[in-house]
């Protein structure tokens, strides 16, 4: 199909526009981490006029970023892959079942995204301290309390994105593997998982970002120990000082294996999507 | 069969959402302030107490909630449309390969994927007055204000501006992330079929595109609502403890009565009438939508 | 189907609730070596790193001597208030815990912490050692103090040596003085004004609505506790703090958005400002903005020729030892040891916190000029803030309207004192509404 000119030029301008928007914070934070203190401080230049990579080594003492940075790795890849099964599982009943119940399942989800969290922090605190009473599961303070919360907080709109990706999957597809002779899992596993890949792809990103960057509930819920990265950061501002230059610089340092990691996965995502079996 | 496969999912949503949900409903009902919270057998029965004072728009309470309210409305309102068409405009140009769009794709997800607090802390670093990147560019690059008249962003009215602008930095890479997923399942017949016809591309993007992207966007558009208006983080971390009256944004609003006075009781009465105002938003709108999908 | 929905997450929320207040319950054992106590340190020094570094040796010796090992977390102050709110509620606390001594009242009305009893107290070596003025910030008068003071701070004006020489001016004493000096220190055009303040900041407002309250001999709240904010005192002691800004014109309207007080303290190193009131820890914060210790004086913060000499009130740290704290004996070892001569010398240092035991002189500075300002401010110009269960809501409603009145001025706005008493009303109305 050829392009038309007007759709060109379409094109560059949005391209422009969104490119400045969402990178000049991303260039102020490469350059600011990049200053000393002083002249992150003083009036704002484009430009660092002294630079210096100090701020990079300072970050790693000022606050214990690599131990924060391992908690949320842990946290968000295990919230991330309990999610995702849970929800694929989920979303194939609801896709392809009508049981009793189905329609209060499916409600009672969407409703949960819009309990406001200041509701039910306090009483979320509570319940894990009475878990811990009654069967000595520590979850507050503990890595793991941290990703069962994170896991549901994933999972309604994981359930609700998924269902939708399998409700376009054709349900020929299903009854000629029935056929063939497969079992309910076997169709699961072997013909529409592989089909509503972008769709998994997608979601996970969605429960990986969901669970590295949430701040409220990991304030009251982590200790030194676990804490994450969301909530650590917030620890260059201290009672002495306000460390922008190491805010910025342990910004960039925990975004970029993010950043990375997504372009990997983006390739994975166009493979899944260009073979096209979504028909 | 389908109960086993429901079964996780439903505990985890017991335990982490509808359990202590249950238990915030019965906090708004009993007066669990500061002498009480140690206690909590202890607290007595309130009533509609904290609803009354919630909801009394002549006393002091009531009306900071209704400002709050309202500034939380408006806030939802423009990050949610202008999210959608930055999303939208994003996920279009990006449909058809070129060179470069790799990159542009990633670009446009960083804003998602560093962490929040770094990407708001870059925000509140540039909306400074004097050493802030956004009055530098506006006085001293471009020559739109005078250098001496460079205006506040984070206290009096601009910290509306604001907080809409570092929440849409934020959502719109979601709403470009789910809109170009959806984009990928329409089939590039349907285009070759209307080019035939000579459709033009806004045309096609009428007629094929976002009827095509209904059951995506019918998601997207609630959830986004649902995470804008009970957006946390961004006032907390753009305005820290303190936030000025046109950045009072309804969560923020609740934490402060909870936590910043130890009033429980009341901050659960009004995060109570929030999710009931929620439910019912988002009750009316899936009616509606549902009854236009029925009749077409 | 949805009443049993409903039936069934009632019974689960009262087992919730049943269990959650037998919770509150636990017991203290006897005292002595293996123990190990959980204490929550707050942000002193210049990291919460550097906080752990200063406290381990201490706690190493600590631990020598009693045999009772301390589990140490240091917790930034933007987490510290909720932090402790959460294991109030649950009973799921630590042994000790580092309070700001402005929330103890507030806190002791929770129920939820220790009283310091006779029998507590000789525990900790007696009341007689704490300086009297910090040991009353424990708890409300007549109350058992539930926190004994830790760290003494106060506030004071920081001046810079040069500008005052150069301009042939003499530290101000009054605050006409002091508004006098500031106006010929003011150059716009140079970028320069007499005073910084952090007015972007609600905790920093609120202590000086206090303190300006104070100087005209008002109160915040009655003998009842009620609050009093609209009395006239109030409103002519905030009208003054404002007109720094406003009608003076000596501060930079850019200070509306200081959000934290180390943003003013860099303006004053850097030369921006002459003067800036600050706590005596500020010493760091200025050394580390790059100003030598000798480039400034400190005197107190003036009061108006007519007025009371307040300057400060007694701000710091204090510490508090849960209720239900498995570890009550050891727990209180630990409070002796902390309050004790020897480690409070060690500490008063890395931490610029002045003395709170009797005849304890002050090293947090090698300036002994410095030391003996502040010394001086703190035991004999300052006052308590309100002891009252709701001095936690004063903070929040009168230092946010605080807040709002500055950003009007700094965006163009004039504040009058009409406006003053009505923002200050609506303050008065939020805090009474919900008292109880």
């Amino acid at each position: 199909m050829r392009e038309t000119t007007g759709s060109k030029a379409f094109r560059v301008v949005v391209l422009v526009i969104l490119s400045l928007f969402t990178a000049t914070p991303l260039y102020v934070m490469v350059t600011s981490a990049l200053k000393p203190l002083g002249d992150v401080q003083g009036d704002f230049t484009w430009w660092p006029s002294n630079l210096t990579i100090q701020p990079f080594i300072d970050i790693w003492t000022t606050v214990p970023l690599g131990q924060y940075f391992m908690n949320s790795v842990i946290v968000a890849s295990s919230a991330t892959l309990f999610s995702v099964v849970i929800a694929i599982f989920a979303s194939f009943a609801v896709s392809r079942y009508r049981f009793r119940g189905r329609s209060t399942f499916t409600t009672t989800v969407l409703a949960t995204q819009m309990f406001p969290g200041v509701l039910f922090l306090l009483p979320l605190y509570l319940i894990f301290i009475n878990i811990n009473q009654t069967f000595g599961i520590q979850l507050v303070g503990t890595r793991t309390g941290l990703i069962i919360t994170y896991l549901t907080f994933s999972l309604p709109f994981a359930i609700w994105m998924l269902a939708g990706y399998l409700d376009n999957i054709p349900k020929e597809l299903d009854e000629a593997a029935r056929v063939d002779g497969s079992s309910a899992m076997g169709v699961l596993f072997r013909v529409i998982l592989p089909v509503a890949r972008p769709g998994l792809v997608a979601v996970a990103i969605y429960c990986f970002m969901t669970s590295w960057g949430e701040v409220l509930f990991a304030s009251v819920l982590t200790t030194q120990d676990s804490r994450t990265l969301a909530v650590g950061l917030g620890e260059y501002s201290t009672q002495v000082n306000v460390y922008w230059n190491q805010i910025m610089a342990a910004s960039l340092v925990v975004s970029v294996p993010v950043v990375i990691g997504f372009l990997l996965l983006q390739k994975n995502f166009v493979a899944g999507l260009t073979a096209g079996s979504v028909k | 069969m389908p109960f086993a496969l429901i079964a996780p999912a439903v505990v985890f949503e017991l335990l982490i959402h509808v359990t202590p949900m249950a238990v915030g409903v019965w906090m708004s009902v009993v007066k669990l302030t500061k002498f009480y919270i140690a206690n909590w057998s202890a607290a007595p029965f309130a009533g509609f107490d904290n609803y009354h004072l919630a909801l009394d728009v002549n006393g002091a309470l009531g009306a900071s909630l209704l400002n709050s309210f309202a500034i939380t409305c408006a806030f939802t309102a423009l990050v949610v449309s202008i999210s959608w068409i930055l999303g939208m405009a994003g996920a279009v140009v990006l449909q058809r390969t070129f060179w470069g769009r790799g990159f542009f794709r990633t670009l446009f997800l960083v804003p998602y994927a560093i962490p929040v607090y770094a990407g708001i802390i870059a925000w509140k670093f540039m909306f400074q007055k004097d050493t802030g990147a956004v009055n530098h560019l506006l006085a001293d690059n471009l020559h739109l204000i005078g250098a001496g008249d460079k205006p506040f962003w984070l206290i009096g009215d601009n910290a509306f501006v604001a907080v809409v602008v570092v929440t849409i930095w934020r959502m719109w890479p979601f709403a470009f992330l789910m809109l170009m997923a959806g984009l990928q399942s329409i089939p590039e017949e349907l285009y070759e079929a209307s080019a035939v016809d000579g459709a033009r591309p806004f045309r096609q993007w009428r007629s094929i595109t976002v009827p095509m992207l209904g059951p995506v966007n019918r998601v997207l558009v609630l959830v986004m609502f649902l995470w804008t208006f009970n957006d946390f983080n961004t006032p907390y971390i753009l305005f820290g403890g303190a936030q000025p009256p046109t950045g009072d944004l309804i969560s923020f609003h609740i934490y402060s009565a909870s936590f910043l006075t130890l009033n429980f009781g009341f901050g659960s009465a009004m995060s109570v009438l929030l999710l009931l105002f929620l439910l019912l938003v988002t009750g009316v709108y899936l009616f509606v939508l549902n009854r236009r999908s029925r009749r077409a | 189907m949805k009443m049993r929905t409903i039936a069934a997450m009632a019974a689960i929320a009262a087992v919730v609730m049943s269990t959650a207040a037998c919770s509150s319950g636990g017991g203290s054992s006897p005292s002595g070596a293996g123990k190990t106590l959980t204490y929550w340190a707050s942000n002193q020094g210049t990291s919460l790193e550097n906080d752990k570094e200063v406290l381990a040796p201490e706690l190493a010796k600590f631990t020598k001597e009693t045999g009772i090992k301390v589990k140490l977390e240091v917790i930034g102050w933007n987490d510290l208030q909720t932090r402790i709110q959460t294991a109030v509620t649950s009973g799921q606390a630590p042994d000790v815990v580092n309070i700001g001594n402005t929330w103890a009242t507030s806190l002791q009305a929770t129920g939820a912490f220790l009283p310091f009893g006779d029998a507590q107290m000789k525990a900790i070596g007696g009341a007689n050692k704490f300086v009297k003025t910090a040991l009353d910030t424990g708890g409300a008068p007549g109350k058992t103090v539930t926190s004994v003071p830790l760290y003494g701070l106060a506030y004071g004006l920081y001046y810079n040596k040069k500008m005052f020489s150069d301009a042939g001016l003499t530290p101000p004493t009054t605050w006409e003085d002091m508004v006098a000096d500031a106006k010929k220190l003011t150059n716009p055009a140079s970028g320069v004004y007499g005073m910084t303040l952090a007015a972007g900041s609600y905790t920093e407002n609120c202590h000086f609505a206090f303190i300006n309250s104070a100087q005209n001999g008002a109160d915040l709240f009655d003998s009842k506790g009620k609050p009093t904010f609209t009395s006239a005192g109030v409103v002519d002691g905030i009208d003054r703090y404002l007109s720094l800004m406003q009608s003076d014109k000596v501060v930079n309207v850019a200070n509306a958005q200081y959000d934290n007080g180390t943003q003013s303290v860099s303006d004053f190193a850097n030369g921006k400002a002459a003067m800036v009131i600050n706590q005596n820890n500020a010493g760091n914060s200025i050394a580390a903005a790059g100003m030598s210790p000798d480039a400034y004086g400190v005197v107190p913060f003036p009061a108006p020729a007519s007025g009371e000499k307040i300057a400060t009130f007694i701000a710091g740290i204090n510490l508090s030892i849960f209720k239900n704290s498995k570890n009550q004996d050891a727990a209180l070892q630990f409070v002796k040891f902390m309050t004790s001569e020897a480690t409070q010398a060690t500490l008063d240092k890395p931490f610029s916190s002045l003395p709170v035991l009797q005849g304890v002189t002050p090293t947090f500075t090698d300036n002994a000029d410095l030391a003996k300002t502040f010394q001086d401010i703190y035991s004999t110009k300052s006052k308590p803030l309100p002891l009252v269960p709701a001095e936690d809501q004063f903070e929040s409603t009168v230092g946010k309207a605080m807040n709002s009145m500055f950003a009007t001025i700094a965006t163009g706005g004039t504040v009058s004192k009409a406006d003053i008493k009505a923002a200050l009303k609506t303050a008065q109305d939020q805090v009474t509404a919900t008292m109880g």
